[in-house]
């Protein structure tokens, strides 16, 4: 089906009845309960999960693949941003156009410093990397202020251009971003008895470009240009020895990957249309390390995974406070309920960043690939109990 | 006129003089085994046939195109495949999968940014890979990983990764290197086939003259970083000056 | 001429904190070929080894003072830290005032023991995974760190001050005969700077003259040998990454008056500190400690009123610009050696 094989489209499909249905799936609360504060089913982290998806499987093409760990890609997530919000001033509200753009100059902007930053390996393309990053963050904070709107960050503005749309609305306000005039913020509610379920223009475009971004993902995965940059990660002598020239192809790689932070970056912008240079700082870029290895590097789903899970934490996990977790553990004795209170709270709420950081080491250490894989594990394990309760114990081997 | 002709080639470490004028000619369809003891420059020679190191002056002919100069990938589009002393293979990729990228590289070049197609759909390069692989006799375990694969199988498999590419000269570095005496025979046993079913040109440079006297038709002593004697086998086994070239050396 | 000297001087305190970390960042890097992200953090906890030393020596009980009284009429208590009941009044200020100093004390230990704790504990089983397992293991565990520094001690900047004998600023330039007021230097700033070249001295000295650091030294030319001479050099390893964890410790305690200390201070100084270990060159020691002089310096150079107007923006990206520049014409960086991570 479309290319693929009978197991990736199976996976295509779990991806597009997933972002389809979201808005119900993340809002099993109903709402006004005490727990509707967990539902994660409203636009702007719905729009958040998809993007950062986006720019997870991006970056999974790079370190996945060719095993080359790149701490710059925030920038160009913010060089996109910019771009989209220069469309918007110049051109129209138009989505499209923005996002078009931002995914060509992002690309020649990693073309520019993937060229540079790949005529080393290891652990100096790591660092080259976060140089240039930091290099682009501090430009884009002070000097480029023309460009960026320096500290500020990028705005709209009433008396921005819009050539082909209109400066301001009829109501002397700034328009907002559309594709073909359906507002990226119209939003359609659904109440189905005490559930409410908000359905998003803006998420919708958004999802349909995971899917398609995943989509090709996959046929890069399963193309002889993907085993190519398998083998550069497992073995470069053998690589050159066998006719194969590898820079082109890590660098064919860091631009695409560097085109799908882009893509993420111009659609933020679209969502909210602004862009500021803290989008690019290498804690930002470390961020998507983080989601690409916790989901699983190297495999297909892991990256939209750990990116759905981090923004889940940011969001929802840090709303537990001391409060909600007395109202949890409230059927244990007085005693013992403060105990296991005081001995959760470090890890809940504001404190999410400290379980990020333990699970992250966990997988690092114990999970080369990342949750996919302990689910790939246990789902094995599983299957092994069943066979051998099933089956004379020891006459069949699982394969690997 | 050799395929491959190496002509006064010179080249110094330092004070260290690890070639000094070398002049080989490997024919076509011949095994040319290149012999000394150690630190006889062996390595370097290679080294420098496959664009790894540059030498200092001389002349690297293959096929009537020059190789200096050139970068290992761009040698091996050439024509040239090597063989290494520890078996350099793709270890996080599967047998199949190890010898379809040589097809990939023989067929498209050193670069060809085909993304969008599938391996699967790829019906002439597998067809290529299985050949090989069943020439090998490795065609039943082509779907595992090959970091589970043993030194032999590895060994067969880096063969096979060149083989595939159908090289106009096989160049391999002491492919007995550290063997068990069942697995050198059984390498042995692998190149004789290969040089009867083939007819691949080769140039060996090995230590063990177990080896050497099995597959070579020509041989050249190397020693001190210049070509002693280059002679069919039969002549260099008695040579007075090779005799003393490996004076101490037990294998002779 | 004067202002030339004063970016001099300007630049050490940085230069100096980019010198210890990097040199400790080396140490680790040179002997057990790991490349440490978490080194920043260590940096931290040193910062608030400092915090934490001069918390406890201010410690408190309430005294009614019966010679004042608060708004109310009422008796005033008063907070009366136990230092004063031990030492008497005199004494105890000065130990409060000597807080950061003495927490060099504190620091020493606490850093070799939580330099051998993360080795022995984590380190040690990356040393042969690829190195981009361990730059995300040390990233994590930076991570982990940092936000257990911020459960306890909160996000907010914690301002410590040095000892009341060095604050303010003295006229550096009338002591070189240039004219009054031409260069004037917190005299903190210039003890920082001691302090780090007594640390690094006795580092250097330290692998010099030991038959410890003779072997820790060959260990770093080549790995391989000095393990087949049959010489236990995991246990020399551990020891040297506690070395390493407290060098970056002093430097981050001694550099509290400088800049109140926060939780993520360590990944600020992190990255910098990449930077100069890799225009050093990875591996080299005195290039790690000559680099990060060097780039603090310049640093403050850029950051002159002439270098911003005429190119602008410079002082923000002239170490990422120095440090590209140098990684792509001379990958071995300044006094690198051969062969160091270059697979």
């Amino acid at each position: 089906m479309l290319g693929l094989e009978k197991k990736d489209f199976r996976l295509l499909l779990v991806v597009i009845g997933l972002t389809l249905f979201a808005p119900i799936i993340l809002n099993p609360f109903p709402a006004g309960s005490e727990m509707a504060q967990f539902n994660a089913g409203y636009p702007d982290l719905m729009q958040r999960f998809v993007i950062f998806g986006i720019f997870a499987i991006g970056f999974n093409i790079l370190f996945g693949l060719t095993g080359y760990l790149s701490f710059g890609h925030a920038a160009f997530l913010g060089v996109g941003s910019y771009s989209a919000v220069w469309m918007f001033k110049l051109l129209s509200m138009n989505v499209l156009p923005a996002i078009i753009l931002s995914v060509i100059i992002a690309g020649l902007f990693s073309l520019l410093i993937g060229f540079i930053s790949l005529r080393r390996s290891g652990i100096y393309f790591s660092i080259l990397t976060l140089a240039f990053a930091q290099m682009s963050f501090a430009l884009a904070y002070s000097v480029l202020t023309p460009i960026t709107g320096g500290e500020t960050g990028l705005q709209l503005a009433l008396d921005d251009p819009r050539i082909l749309g209109a400066s301001q609305t009829a109501s002397g306000n700034i328009p907002v971003p559309s594709l073909f005039g359906l507002e990226m913020r119209a939003s359609y509610e659904m109440a189905v008895g005490a559930w409410s379920f908000t359905f998003n223009a803006g998420y919708y475009l958004a999802a349909v470009i995971l899917v398609l971004a995943f989509y090709l993902a996959i046929r890069i995965f399963r193309s002889p240009f993907g085993m190519m940059l398998r083998a550069i990660k497992s073995n470069q002598t053998r690589m050159s020895y066998t006719g194969l020239n590898a820079r082109p192809y890590t660098l064919a790689a860091f631009v695409i990957s560097g085109m799908y932070a882009g893509l993420a970056g111009g659609l933020m912008a679209s969502m909210d249309p602004l862009a500021g240079a803290e989008r690019m700082q290498w804690t930002a870029s470390g961020e998507v390390v983080l989601m690409t290895i916790l989901g699983g590097a190297g495999t297909l789903i892991g990256p939209v995974l750990g990116a759905g899970m981090i923004k889940y934490f940011e969001n929802i996990f840090s709303k537990i406070n001391s409060q909600v977790l007395h109202d949890w553990f409230g059927f244990l004795p007085d005693g013992l309920e403060d105990f296991v209170v005081t001995l959760i709270y470090p890890f809940v709420g504001k404190g999410w960043h400290l379980t990020l950081g333990i699970v992250f080491m966990l997988v690092v250490i114990f999970l080369p690939g990342g949750l996919v894989q302990g689910g790939q594990k246990i789902a094995a394990a599983m299957r092994r109990r069943k066979k051998t309760d099933d089956a004379n114990p020891g006459a069949t081997k699982p394969a690997e | 006129m050799g395929i491959l002709e190496v002509k006064g080639i010179n080249k110094r470490f330092g004070g260290l003089q690890a070639l000094g004028d070398v002049n080989l000619s490997v024919e076509e369809n011949t095994v040319h085994a290149i012999i000394g003891p150690n630190g006889a420059g062996k390595s370097t020679l290679l080294n420098v046939l496959v664009g790894k190191l540059i030498p200092d002056s001389g002349s690297v002919m293959f096929d009537g195109q020059s190789v200096l100069g050139r970068k290992p990938h761009e040698i091996n589009q050439m024509g040239i495949s090597r063989v290494f002393q520890t078996p350099e293979i793709f270890t996080d990729l599967t047998v199949f999968e190890n010898v379809m990228i040589p097809c990939f590289a023989k067929r498209d070049g050193a670069f060809r940014m085909h993304a969008i197609e599938s391996i699967t759909s790829e019906k002439g390069i597998r067809a290529q890979a299985e050949e090989m692989l069943a020439d090998v006799n490795m065609l039943e375990k082509r779907d595992m990983l090959t970091s589970s694969l043993s030194r032999g199988d590895k060994r067969r498999l880096e063969m096979a990764m060149c083989l595939v590419q159908d090289p106009k000269l096989l160049l391999l570095d002491e492919p007995t290197a550290g063997m068990a005496r069942a697995d050198t025979e059984n390498t042995i046993n692998l190149l004789k086939e290969i040089r009867t079913k083939r007819g691949i040109t080769m140039a060996i440079i090995e230590h063990d003259m177990n080896v050497v006297f099995s597959l070579a038709e020509r041989i050249t002593v190397l020693a001190q970083g210049t070509p002693l004697v280059e002679d069919i086998p039969e002549n260099i086994k008695g040579h007075p000056k090779v005799r003393e070239a490996y004076l101490g050396e037990a294998q002779v | 001429m004067d202002q030339f000297i004063l970016q001099i001087l300007n630049g050490l305190d940085k230069g100096s904190a980019y010198a210890l970390i990097a040199l400790g960042l080396t140490l680790i890097f040179g002997t057990l070929g790991v490349v440490n992200f978490a080194h920043g953090a260590l940096f931290m906890l040193g910062a608030f080894c400092a915090v934490t030393v001069s918390k406890l020596l201010t410690l408190s009980h309430k005294v009614v003072d019966d010679t004042r009284t608060d708004f109310l009429g009422n008796p005033m208590q008063v907070d009366v830290p136990y230092l004063h009941d031990w030492f008497g009044p005199a004494m105890g200020d000065k130990l409060i005032d000597w807080a950061v100093p003495l927490s060099i004390l504190f620091a020493i230990p606490v850093m070799i023991c939580i330099g051998f704790i993360m080795e022995r504990g984590l380190i040690k089983h990356f040393y042969k995974r690829p190195h981009a397992d361990q730059i995300l293991v040390t990233f994590g565990l930076a991570i982990v760190i940092q936000e257990v520094i911020k459960y306890y001690y909160g996000a907010n900047p914690i301002p410590t001050p040095a000892p009341s004998a060095f604050k303010g600023s003295f006229d550096f330039g009338v002591l070189i005969g240039f004219d009054v007021n031409a260069i004037i230097y917190p005299y903190w700033r210039l003890v920082y700077f001691f302090f780090s070249l007594v640390v690094i001295g006795a580092v250097f000295a330290f692998l010099q003259f030991t038959t410890f650091g003779m072997v820790v030294r060959a260990g770093m030319a080549d790995r391989e040998t000095v393990g087949l001479l049959g010489i236990d050099i995991d246990k020399r390893f551990t020891i040297m990454f506690g070395i390493a964890a407290a060098v970056a410790g002093l430097a981050g305690v001694m550099y509290v008056p400088i800049n109140p200390p926060n939780y993520h201070m360590g990944m600020d100084f992190l990255v910098l500190s990449f930077v100069v270990v890799v225009v050093g060159g990875m591996g080299s020691l005195p290039g790690a400690v000559a680099a990060g002089f060097l780039l603090g310096i310049l640093e403050s150079f850029a950051s002159t009123s002439w270098a911003v107007s005429n190119l602008p923006g410079i002082n923000q990206v002239i170490i990422y610009l120095v440090a590209i520049i140098i990684l792509l014409t001379r990958p071995r960086g300044l006094m690198g050696r051969k062969g160091v991570m270059e697979e």
